[in-house]
């Protein structure tokens, strides 16, 4: 039965009544005070010694500067702006401003603290709009600063309902920082998630049994550790922002790719471990011992939360309806899910939880009237899976975790099902948790 | 000027600084940007965001709906939530892609505002300004309404016993998350003021409609000075601009008795300036226009030498001591700067300070964020403090 804690209201519906094309219709937009999601200043820090230049406004260039300077001062000192003012909608050369900008910016780093490996140039709406000849502009950066290499990135989210979402189009121009050159037999690399993939999912033991080395790109210290994955003979990818890099990988080099989405169920899990055997040219290992353990400790979990509530939003996880079912079909009470939209991978996922979990509340995670907060509030002690769940239905009771902590596989499973016992057992200070931008990142904000 | 910042940060900006200036008064506000955009504003400027709700919202703009001027959506949006919520007023403020495309927001506030029956307005913002003119512009717009209350209400004030002040200008960008309003208070009290509205925390918009019958407006940063000066025109109310810091309290205390008595506006710190002597050391303040110029004077009374102020924000000469600069970029601070023997500013300006410069920490929102928001300043009460860690 749904909780029903509140009157029908514009921003939930019962799951069995959405429509996974479109939950709710497009509206003003809430901005949750819950901060742990990546930005794309968080994700281009994950190049090493990479210098970020962003052109823009104030308004915009506001929150990625303090991003940065969030995560502290070696961070900080890898970030720099070009500001546009008014007079420059109108008055302004704007090829020139970026060429002058960025050689302006490279001087003084060139004085001051080396001239960084690579530059991560983002351009915003605004050239989009007037038009600035952006392939003129870099032909320029490129040969007065021939040892830096340029990529060609964007902060336009105008832009990311119909074209590529600035945090696709980051991956894309990564991968296309790697130099062209063949690819390195028996070497994967895990690309284009922002935490690294746990050192304890099967992923990493099916390439050890397979001999193949497991690299990593969110594990890189150096450039040269960050050239390494250009050489990958196969790529692992779960992030979805991840596919038009992917795409461009393997159409423009000769690199295979696998996707495997962070799903949860057992099937699932089974499905793409056999996918990643055969591309490894492994027997697929017997799982099944792991796969009881893993079984079990969500056994163990369920008899220790009993009835209590859980909720889950779309942050928790990069499949969040995947786990859902897995939480279904173990007897878990999951009776929120705060989410906009359904991943093509877990459509059916959804479908099976419309049918055999109808009355689960599917809440939009940034409606308007989820802004009063008596609109919004669980009563009574429940447990929240991820930041804005915790937030909106305001418990202390919650599971701090972003994007799966890198979790894929039972190993990783049967760790999550302890966490998640540890978080039903102890409060914790949401407001000043959830406060933290980049969760599990580098982060300089005073205790 | 070359726009660039290699190591510093820039300032918020004016739509947020409009949010901040109207967050407490009931009304519906919605910045017309894409999405994702307001999470600067919540994130770094707005500390009341987690635990004191506000109708802020972004509009959500995407590509087609400024190619194919889609403002339909927006009205029916907004409208959608005026009905649900009855805000006390709906405010459209436009960021940068709005602003280049023209989108005529007065005729959609006004559309709004038929629909409704809820006043509506938008106000000039572009988010290519700083927070400072935000504040000013939302300030400015409370005043428009308290003329039009006053000039509609039957006068009951009580009788004179002490001038009522209006405080104008305090925001979390540039007072904190509290607005030093304990500390406004009991300066206040001590001197026989009473604080008849604060514009803008911790009073309500029927608090700041009643405001026109005060004596005085105390403005206490550049975002007040644009609602001071229309109430002076339009209703006679004088404004005193300055901050009580140290020594210069008395000297607040005195004006602002002193424009109650003769009508007229008042700029104490800047009867303060010294003669400067030419081999004096370079010291300098880096902030909001009033808080800085407050500073130094307080500084060069208890003795400290004097100070420069730089303005990097929005400001206006009127507020200005004479040596004051305005001076914003790296390019332009830093040769500035270079033989400085003490600064006195935001610390992610230390980046570009010589290493030989006394550098004193003074925290602003405005710039900074919450990234050292547990070191904030309350100068009201922590000047001695910030006088005692100044070189000898």
């Amino acid at each position: 039965m749904p909780l029903l804690s509140h009157a029908p209201h514009p921003a939930w519906q019962r799951l069995a009544d959405a429509d996974p094309a479109a939950f709710f219709p497009h509206n003003l937009e809430y901005s949750c005070p819950a901060r742990g999601n990546w930005n794309i200043v968080h994700t281009g820090m994950l190049v090493p010694e990479a210098h970020q230049i962003y052109v823009c406004a104030s308004g915009c260039l506001r929150g990625v500067i303090l991003t940065a300077a969030e995560m502290g001062e070696t961070y900080r000192r890898r970030f720099s702006t070009v500001e546009l003012l008014e007079r420059d909608l109108l008055l302004t050369d704007n090829e020139q401003l970026l060429i002058d900008g960025v050689t302006d910016i490279l001087e003084k780093l060139k004085k001051n603290q080396g001239l960084p490996p690579a530059v991560l140039l983002f351009t915003a709406c605004f050239h989009h709009f007037i038009g600035t000849d952006l392939s003129y502009v870099y032909s320029k950066l490129r040969k007065r600063w021939p040892g830096i290499d340029f990529a060609e990135c964007c902060m336009d989210p105008i832009r990311q309902s119909k074209s590529l979402k600035p945090e696709e189009r980051l991956r894309l121009e990564i991968a296309r920082l790697w130099p062209e050159q063949s690819a390195t037999p028996k070497r994967a690399v895990c690309f284009g998630s922002n935490l690294p993939l746990s050192k304890d999912s099967e992923i990493y033991a099916l390439c050890r049994a397979a001999g193949w080395e497991l690299l990593d790109w969110a594990a890189c210290q150096t450039y040269a550790d960050f050239q390494q994955p250009g050489s990958a003979s196969l790529y692992i990818w779960q992030h979805p922002h991840t596919f038009p890099a992917i795409r461009w990988l393997t159409e423009n080099r000769e690199h295979k790719a696998i996707y495997l989405p962070q799903v949860w169920r057992s099937e699932e899990l089974l499905q793409e471990f056999t996918e990643l055997a055969d591309e490894l040219g492994l027997a697929l290992p017997d799982f099944a011992p792991a796969q009881e353990r893993a079984l079990k400790a969500w056994q163990e979990l369920g008899k220790e939360l009993g009835s209590l509530p859980i909720t889950l939003d779309y942050t928790f996880t990069l499949e969040p309806f995947s786990l859902a079912r897995l939480l279904i079909e173990q007897g878990f009470r999951l009776v929120r899910i705060y989410a906009d939209a359904v991943s093509p991978e877990t459509r059916e996922d959804f479908l099976w939880l419309q049918e055999h979990a109808p009355d689960i509340e599917l809440w939009s995670a940034k409606h308007p009237d989820l802004r009063l907060s008596e609109n919004r509030t669980l009563p009574g002690k429940s447990l929240a899976l991820g930041q804005k769940a915790a937030y909106y239905t305001g418990t202390p009771y919650f599971v701090d975790i972003i994007d799966g902590a890198g979790i894929t596989g039972w190993a990783g499973q049967e760790r999550l099902a302890r966490i998640i016992s540890e978080a039903a057992r102890s409060p914790k200070d949401t407001q000043s948790l959830i406060a933290r931008k980049g969760w599990g990142g580098p982060c300089a904000l005073e205790d | 000027m070359k726009q660039t910042a290699r190591i510093i940060s820039t300032y918020s900006a004016d739509n947020f600084g409009v949010c901040s200036a109207l967050y407490e008064m009931g009304g519906l506000i919605v910045m017309h940007d894409p999405s994702g955009c307001n999470s600067t504003y919540t994130t770094h400027d707005e500390p009341r965001w987690y635990s004191r709700d506000s109708l802020i919202y972004i509009s959500a703009l995407t590509e087609q709906d400024a190619v194919l001027g889609r403002d339909q959506r927006l009205i029916e949006e907004i409208c959608d939530v005026a009905l649900t919520h009855k805000p006390r007023f709906i405010c459209v403020i436009p960021s940068q892609i709005a602003f280049l495309i023209g989108t005529d927001l007065k005729a959609i506030c006004r559309l709004i505002e038929k629909r409704t029956g809820i006043t509506s307005f938008t106000l000039p913002t572009n988010s290519m300004h700083y927070y400072e003119q935000g504040i000013y512009y939302g300030l400015e717009e409370l005043a428009r309404r308290v003329i039009q209350h006053t000039g509609q209400a039957v006068s009951h004030n009580p009788p004179k016993l002490q001038l009522r002040l209006n405080l104008l200008g305090v925001t979390p960008l540039d007072f904190g998350p509290d607005g030093w309003l304990p500390a406004w208070k009991t300066w206040l009290r001590q001197n026989n003021f009473h604080l008849q509205s604060c514009w803008a925390m911790n009073s309500s918009l029927d608090e700041i409609l009643r405001s026109g019958s005060a004596d005085v407006n105390l403005v206490a940063s550049y975002g007040g000075l644009g609602a001071a000066r229309l109430l002076w025109r339009e209703l006679g109310q004088p404004y005193v601009c300055g901050l009580p810091l140290g020594p210069l309290a008395p000297t607040l205390a005195q004006a602002i008795q002193k424009a109650g008595e003769t009508k007229q506006p008042l700029l104490p710190y800047a009867e303060q300036t010294s003669c400067i002597p030419a081999n004096a050391p370079k010291q300098f303040i880096i902030g909001e226009t009033i808080l800085a110029e407050s500073l130094a004077a307080a500084l060069e009374l208890s003795g400290a030498g004097h100070f420069r102020a730089i303005i990097p924000v929005e400001t206006d000469n009127e507020l200005l001591r004479s040596d004051s600069l305005r001076l914003t970029d790296e390019c332009e601070l830093e040769p500035v700067l270079k033989d400085a023997k003490t600064i006195i500013a935001d610390p992610l300006y230390q980046a570009i300070c010589p290493a030989s410069a006394h550098f004193l920490r003074l925290p602003h929102m405005g710039f900074s964020g919450r990234l050292y928001q547990k070191e904030l300043s309350n100068l009201l009460q922590d000047f001695p403090d910030l006088l005692h860690r100044l070189p000898t």
